[in-house]
């Protein structure tokens, strides 16, 4: 290979600057091997992310470089010396804190009480909670949001609960911050103030770890890239030296393309959304008199950021929410009085966005996932036909390319991606008319997510109508052959596979700021 | 049976610990009788076995009951008053209801009684499930309340007082209330039986019907479930009143044993029905467990208290030991359940 630094060469070039590294480090769970003897070096001051798919080891890594998990063999570091950390508190006293990707806030709550939990300052009269207030607010106006200390965190939006947890993490003088994901949840502005944040704070010394999907978005803030491919480390390179055909081609070693429109017939209308309005809990709306067509044969996507009501829309089509106004009609048929089940015996299927809250059962089996919107087709007279649904199971497994040991595996034992093709799997074995997915990339590395977009092809050439949202520009424009835009409700633009990025991040209300 | 799932999961990863831990109600069991064989020669005896279990009979059929709910992730505190609410209903069924209106009084036959006190059970369980899945009382607070209210009903129905005499009258056709209690089929007393066809019923309902995949589902992720078009408050009522039904069920038993209905009979059996879900491994947030385990965890509590009278040994050390078994059980489910959910 020419150009950048590959596997083989082992370490950084600048070695006095690292901080904290990882030297051989594997770890096995029974025979799964998660990681293989993996060398990282963390560099004072500096961001280094971490690029790899699902499955890659990143998760582990990072648990291990924190406390939370110890190493079956090799050492950690920690300014030149090896150290060996019981949980994640003594990690934690040495400078090393993490945020998860799940947040892990008490939403009952205030902000001050989260960002202090487990390490209250004590005063004379117990609690020091003017002290706390006052840390909190400068927390706050250094990370440029204006949230009062005392809101409870659950009426904070997703977006500010992330900087509730960044606030936290900045709270302990950190000098090594791991971020596992920080921006899934954030809109643009809120990404900014985070990469300023980061700025801020690697100009102070200290190291941040970033691990993200969004490779564009981590491109612009890092200063190293580390690559992991199936628990191994296979490029390493500083940020002068790559790009993001490198990157990709690292993470999956082979070409990536996240497809074209399917050369398919587009039939009648299968899905007809006409003049739908969704109301919040307190009665405003969020969407608003909303008009969609989507004919069998056709892939729609709808771009928008967070908020624009892109869930609320498919849910309501689901049967989930109701909708205050408006129809939902199906193949000819209104459908808008049925419930979630007599809506996908009719062929409406929704992939919902959060897979670990809407989509999977964790105390069931891969099988049992897979099966379940589907048990009225094995069911003979009273009792469940084991056969039958061994074959549909075996069927759907085969169909979207499930990486398991079988279908009596527990479903927490796959990846994310993997997990996400049993949910649409599971929907795929309704044979529905139309399937709408929520998002159905989010969480996922780009190797699944280009399966998960072949499937929607596939589907799509049989007649299939599919209806998809995103919040990521690049994966508009591949196999969808119509885009709408949606904010606030509305669907503020409509675009052909033609369109430009920039024109449809114009319409979606985003800034187009280099 | 438990015997065959741990071997066979223990061959592929063979463990003695592992072993031990999944099948560890059944060893309990095991271990009891051979204790309680060893210190007295009166324990291990089919004559004993059969009075011991028809014993248990009651807070079996309670405890399957309590499994469904608990499968779904709520628990259903009233099954001890609902018990004590129906036997009262068939005793003043049995005794003759006065129907002013009339100027009668209606003698109802035995099965006409049995079906009626049912049909009270399963409506109250209803209740629950109403109040459970419509209006989103939680589940520990809906039957608390109904727990109260189904014991207030019950000692104004007799005024605090007991009916002795559920024998019936030759010339009024009603005989034969004490055939649940008292008769045998093969040697067998019928509470047994009734016991064993709702186990198998139950299982059965579990393993191999849609709805035991939708109550496994709703318990597991309620909001997966139904998104995947599973009818989910349908299937919280129907845990519910099935609870009842089978309270009913147990409530007939009793009072066909003791021949009298009481409107205190069945406190704290709420309490052991759930010891037993627990004890057979079952998780209280819903999801996983089995008729199986819970049917052992009935058979463990019943066995180890009778062994303990039957040593002699005071009933406040049955009580001591119920709970040491109880804390026990839990612990070792989450040895289990936190294992296997920990997973990167």
């Amino acid at each position: 290979m020419s150009g950048p630094m590959t596997a083989q060469t082992q370490g950084a070039p600048d070695a006095r600057d690292v901080v904290l590294a990882a030297r051989n480090v594997a770890k096995s769970y029974g025979s799964v091997h998660a990681l293989k003897g993996v060398n990282f070096d963390i560099h004072r001051g500096q961001v280094t992310t971490l690029f790899g798919e699902n499955g890659a080891g990143k998760s582990t890594l990072m648990k291990i470089l924190s406390g939370v998990i110890q190493p079956t063999t090799g050492d950690i570091i920690l300014d030149g010396r090896p150290v060996s950390f019981a949980n994640a508190n003594e990690a934690r006293d040495r400078g090393i804190s993490i945020i998860h990707q799940e947040l892990s806030l008490a939403p009952n709550l205030s902000v001050r009480d989260n960002i202090f939990m487990g390490r209250e300052l004590r005063g004379p009269l117990g609690v020091d909670f003017a002290e706390e207030e006052r840390q909190t607010r400068r927390l706050m106006e250094e990370l440029e949001e204006e949230i009062d200390p005392l809101t409870p965190v659950e009426e904070l939006r997703l977006g500010q609960q992330q900087i509730v947890e960044i606030a936290r993490a900045l709270s302990v003088d950190s000098r090594i911050l791991i971020m596992d994901e920080p921006t899934s949840a954030l809109s643009a502005s809120e990404v900014e103030v985070l990469f300023k944040v980061i700025r801020d704070l690697t100009a102070k010394g200290v190291s941040i770890v970033y691990i993200s999907h969004h490779l564009e978005e981590a491109l612009t803030i890092t200063d190293h890239a580390v690559v992991l491919r199936d628990g191994a480390m296979t490029a390493y390179a500083p940020r002068s030296d790559i790009d993001l055909d490198w990157i990709v081609r690292n993470m999956v070693g082979e070409n990536y393309d996240l497809g074209s429109p399917p050369d398919s017939d587009r039939r009648d209308v299968a899905l007809s959304i006409r003049n739908l309005s969704v109301p919040d809990a307190t009665g405003k709306d969020l969407v608003r008199g909303l008009s969609l067509d989507v004919r069998a044969g056709e892939i729609v996507c709808i771009y928008g950021l967070m908020g624009a009501g892109r869930t609320e829309l498919l849910e309501t089509c689901a049967g989930r929410l109701r909708a205050t106004g408006g129809q939902i009609v199906l193949e000819g048929q209104e459908v808008s009085h049925l419930s979630i089940a007599e809506r996908i015996s009719r062929g409406l299927a929704l992939v919902p966005e959060d897979r670990q809250r809407d989509g999977l059962v964790q105390t069931m089996s891969v099988g049992q996932n897979l099966s379940l919107a589907s048990i009225a087709s094995f069911t003979r007279g009273l009792f469940t036909s084991t056969g039958a649904e061994k074959k549909l199971i075996e069927d759907s497994i085969r169909t979207v390319t499930v990486k398991t040991s079988g279908g009596g595996a527990p479903i927490g034992s796959l990846s994310g991606g993997n997990q996400q093709k049993v949910v649409i799997g599971k929907m795929l074995a309704t044979k529905p008319r139309v399937i709408m997915l929520d998002e159905p990339s989010r969480g996922i590395d780009i190797g699944a997510k280009a399966e998960v977009f072949r499937l929607l092809a596939d589907g799509a050439r049989r007649g299939l109508a599919v209806l998809y949202s995103t919040s990521e520009v690049s994966e508009c424009l591949s196999i969808a052959h119509r885009i709408v835009v949606m904010h606030k409700g509305r669907i503020t633009a409509e675009f052909d596979s033609t369109v430009t990025k920039e024109k449809i991040m114009a319409a979606s209300g985003e800034s187009v700021a280099a | 049976m438990s015997a065959t799932t741990a071997t066979a999961s223990g061959a592929r990863d063979f463990s003695i610990g592992r072993l031990l831990l999944e099948g560890r109600a059944f060893f309990a069991l095991i271990a009891i009788i051979a204790v309680f064989s060893f210190l007295s020669p009166n324990y291990f005896t089919l004559s004993n076995l059969l009075i011991m279990s028809s014993q248990v009979a009651i807070y079996g059929i309670l405890s399957i009951g309590m499994l469904l709910v608990i499968l779904n992730g709520g628990i259903d505190l009233s099954v001890g008053s609902i018990l004590a609410l129906c036997g009262v209903c068939a005793g003043a069924m049995m005794q003759g209801l006065e129907l002013p209106w009339a100027g009668v009084i209606l003698y109802m036959p035995v099965w006409a009684v049995v079906v009626l006190t049912v049909a009270v059970g399963a409506l109250v369980g209803a209740l629950n499930g109403v109040l459970v899945a419509f209006f989103k009382v939680p589940p520990f607070v809906a039957t608390l309340g109904v727990m109260y209210v189904a014991r207030g009903v019950a000692l104004l129905m007799t005024n605090g007082l007991t009916y002795n005499n559920l024998r019936g009258t030759e010339a009024l056709g009603n005989t034969g209330f004490n055939w649940l209690g008292f008769n045998r089929i093969g040697g067998v007393p019928i509470s047994v039986i009734v016991l064993a066809v709702v186990a198998v019923l139950a299982g059965l309902m579990l393993s191999r019907s849609s709805f035991g995949r939708w109550l496994y589902a709703s318990g597991g992720n309620e909001r997966a479930a139904e998104l995947s078009g599973v009818p989910v408050r349908r299937v919280k009522i129907t845990v519910y009143t099935i609870s009842g039904a089978l309270a009913a069920i147990a409530g007939l038993v009793l009072a066909s044993q003791l021949t009298s209905a009481g409107p205190t009979a069945g406190t704290t059996y709420e309490l052991t029905a759930i010891a037993a879900v627990v004890i057979g491994g079952a998780a209280l947030t819903g999801g996983r467990g089995g008729v199986r385990g819970t049917m052992l965890g009935a058979f463990v509590i019943g066995f180890l208290s009778a062994g303990l009278v039957i040593i002699g040994i005071s009933s406040y050390w049955q009580t001591v030991f119920t709970g040491a078994v109880i804390v026990l059980a839990v612990l070792m489910n989450s040895i289990q359940y936190g294992r296997g959910g920990r997973k990167s």
